[in-house]
């Protein structure tokens, strides 16, 4: 049972969707400490275990690498480091890999492959033209729809969602994504605002940047990773603002 | 009249040696780490859990985990060829094991977590302390684990029964001679993951050997937790 | 780290980008990353060292060894460079035998080491004709951000220097417990490589793994003193995509002010 808050944000082209809910100092009621596996986290009858724990016998025992986190009752983990865990409507960045004749094979930068059916395109395409509404190596933001054991289903029904053209992406890890985004997006926007770039973030650490000049468009993933490395994320935007103050020219 | 028993580096016999722990020693890595014991020295990376290919070994109803130990080439003495022994395939596979069983792999079907272990310098237990490199290795992946895996050479010399042998330590040849017992378990329980021997001891000593692997394995388990720690609290 | 592939959008950026003279980095396009070098990672070696350069990271061990002289040189050691590309470096990598990166990484290095006059064989013989020194070099990457080829042979030119001697036995045998000497080197030559990468028009140096992999060609040069002498020692181009004359005379007006510049930097570090 993990805590999560979906928020969108429409701004210019894109949506962005945090799903976890973003590490702050400020709640006092929330206890926060670094665990690995193994690690008895609480002791107690009528603590629930949360994501990334399990309880055995009284004890609630981290099963990752994280924050181990007490809220109330609930205990969890919450992931530093690690792959990306897709989950329903994530927005996520891929690159094409294959077109089969009835969608396109999408690489999500995870275990599971994703898959683009060709009903999701927004107009009529013919089979035989499938590569020119996406070919191998193009760009896609699109939202998860499904998730099975053979793959990812995407859609790209949604805001800002589709073929990308122009810019770059990169990655970060994974679970650097909701403080990249900040609280109700505050972070992004930050930066966005700071470099007059759009930038899409995708759930599985890819973002994707285009500004109006190369040089804001560097300094704009400049600041994405110098907020993603950080571990410690206390008074981050005041970090970062100093951060632009100092960078931007 | 009995000598009394000194091990060759002056060490008490339930001593290990000083230990290294250090995690995120490569950066391509998805989780990665450095383990000593002494002056052998294990650095491991893990990739995954990623695409297993080819597509038809995948298995979809359980991940697989496939761990590759070698030593370097310059990491002996006499230099090793390039490319792995049967000495290493071997380990390969008992390391694997070794660690497979602190995670549940059923969580990731169809996938692949590999675990790469390498020896930069051997001077015996270079097994145990490559396990050790990849279990702290796996941990900072975000790889799901019941527990930590900790590793050591367990030996006796002679009647002594001593942690963690140096390469001297295993060339041990009077009386009963030397027996090395690599062990590796989960950090918290009394399940043993790895159990291998070479040597004579008596059965109604393995007991022994286990209690002694037990009571070390504490120490390497708060080496490994203080190194990842570290790479959280180390920052700005 | 991750094992998409690179999208054709960043691949069209990236060459817009190297046209302005700019990187994401903020280096300008013939400029190396920082370098940091740890000695003696390995106390089983006769020599060995880290080098990174950025992220890149490559570690190299020198290994003496007593073998036989070849047939056409009895009079002369023997210097073996072997690379590996471990799995361990990049998600890019699979376990099994050498591919064609591995192999040049090695058989370049050991070029650009050799031609450079670098190793005086002569002073490896032990017996003429019958039992001479090997040089045992392995390099061994084990973080790919691009460039490993200039990693790998800063990180064996000073490896070797790094490197002493074991001691032979009367018998014999060899006894690596005991090192003393330096391996005969000429103190002179210190051989360095420039990769110089194209993309488009533009040609640029110590390229990340981003980068490297957007990039259509490469041409290797190795380069050294001699007799006071810069010399170009070796060279290999890879990929399809031509070099112009211009091009390459470009590079060789290049290479000198490179070579300076990298071989105080390394000095530097010291």
């Amino acid at each position: 049972m993990s805590l999560l808050s979906k928020i969108t944000i429409t701004m210019k082209n894109e949506i962005n969707e945090a799903h976890e809910a973003v590490e702050t100092d400020s709640d006092a009621s929330i206890k926060r400490k670094v665990v690995v596996p193994g690690e008895t986290i609480a002791t107690g009858e009528d603590y629930l275990p949360g994501e990334g724990t399990i309880r055995e016998g009284e004890n609630i025992i981290a099963t990752r690498f994280g924050l181990g986190e007490e809220a109330g009752k609930v205990v969890r983990v919450i992931s530093i480091f690690g792959a990306f865990i897709p989950r329903r409507n994530n927005v996520i960045i891929g690159r094409v890999t294959d077109i089969t004749f009835n969608g396109w094979l999408i690489d999500v930068d995870s275990a599971l492959q994703g898959f683009l059916p060709i009903d999701e395109v927004p107009r009529f395409i013919n089979k035989n033209e499938m590569d020119q509404f996406l070919a191998i190596g193009d760009v896609v933001a699109a939202k998860i729809w499904s998730i099975k054991s053979r793959g990812i289903d995407l859609a790209l029904k949604g805001k800002g969602l589709g073929r990308l053209e122009g810019g770059f992406i990169f990655r970060i890890i994974p679970s650097r994504v909701p403080r990249v985004i900040g609280r109700e997006g505050s972070m992004i926007n930050l930066i966005k605002e700071k470099t007059g770039c759009n930038i899409t973030v995708g759930q599985n650490g890819w973002i994707w940047i285009k500004g109006q000049t190369v040089d804001n468009e560097i300094l704009a993933r400049k600041a994405v990773e110098f907020v993603a490395d950080k571990v410690h994320i206390t008074g981050l935007t005041e970090k970062v603002e100093e951060w632009f103050g100092e960078n931007k020219k | 009249m009995t000598k009394e028993f000194k091990r060759t580096d002056g060490r008490k016999p339930g001593e290990i040696r000083k230990m290294s722990a250090k995690i995120g020693v490569v950066p391509n890595a998805d989780g990665s780490a450095l383990f000593a014991f002494g002056k052998t020295v294990a650095i491991a990376a893990v990739y995954g859990p990623r695409k297993l290919h080819p597509q038809h070994m995948q298995d979809p109803s359980t991940g697989i985990l496939r761990c590759n130990y070698d030593l370097l080439s310059f990491s002996v003495d006499d230099r090793k060829k390039p490319g792995p022994s049967r000495r290493s395939q071997e380990i390969s596979k008992v390391a694997g094991w070794a660690l497979e069983s602190a995670i549940d792999l059923k969580s990731f079907p169809n996938t692949v977590i590999d675990v790469q272990i390498y020896i930069l310098q051997a001077d015996a237990g270079t097994r145990t302390a490559g396990i050790n490199a990849a279990s702290m290795a796996l941990a900072h992946a975000g790889i799901p684990m019941k527990d930590l895996v900790v590793s050591v050479a367990i030996g006796k010399q002679d009647k002594h029964i001593v942690a963690d042998l140096t390469k001297e330590e295993e060339d041990y040849e009077e009386g009963e001679g030397a027996t090395d017992f690599p062990v590796a378990k989960l950090a918290n329980s009394d399940n043993f993951t790895l159990l291998q021997m070479d040597g004579k001891i008596q059965p109604e000593r393995v007991k022994e050997i286990l209690e002694l692997s037990t009571k070390v394995g504490k120490e390497i388990y708060e080496a490994q937790k203080k190194a990842l720690k570290e790479a959280i609290c180390e920052d700005d | 780290m991750t094992n998409m592939d690179l999208s054709n959008l960043t691949k069209e950026y990236i060459l817009k980008m190297f046209s302005m003279g700019k990187r994401f980095d903020g280096r300008d396009l013939l400029d190396f990353r920082n370098i940091e070098l740890v000695y003696d990672i390995s106390n089983k070696a006769e020599g060995s060292i880290s080098v990174k350069v950025g992220k890149t990271e490559v570690v190299v061990g020198v290994k003496l060894g007593i073998g036989e002289p070849y047939p056409d040189s009895p009079d002369k050691g023997n210097l073996m460079c072997t690379g590996e590309l471990l799995p361990i470096a990049s998600p890019r990598y699979e376990f099994g035998p050498p591919g064609f990166k591995a192999i040049e990484l090695g058989r370049l290095v050991d070029r650009a080491i050799r031609e450079s006059g670098m190793i005086e064989f002569k002073k490896l013989v032990i017996t003429p004709g019958e039992k001479v020194w090997t040089i045992y070099v392995d390099i061994y990457p084990l973080n790919d951000d691009g460039n490993l080829l200039d990693a790998a042979t800063i990180a064996t030119v000073l490896a070797l220097k790094n490197a002493k001697m074991p001691l032979l036995n009367e018998d014999g045998s060899i006894d690596y417990d005991k090192r003393k000497d330096s391996l005969p080197l000429s103190k002179e030559t210190n051989p360095l490589s420039f990769s110089f990468f194209k993309l488009g028009d533009a040609i640029v140096l110590d390229p990340t793994r981003e980068e490297e992999e957007a990039c259509d060609s490469r041409v290797t040069w190795g380069m050294s003193k001699w007799n006071g002498e810069y010399m170009i020692n070796s060279c290999q181009k890879i990929g399809a995509e031509v070099f112009s004359g211009e091009e390459i005379e470009k590079m060789m007006e290049i290479l000198p002010k490179k070579y300076e510049e990298m071989s105080r930097k390394i000095k530097s570090l010291h």
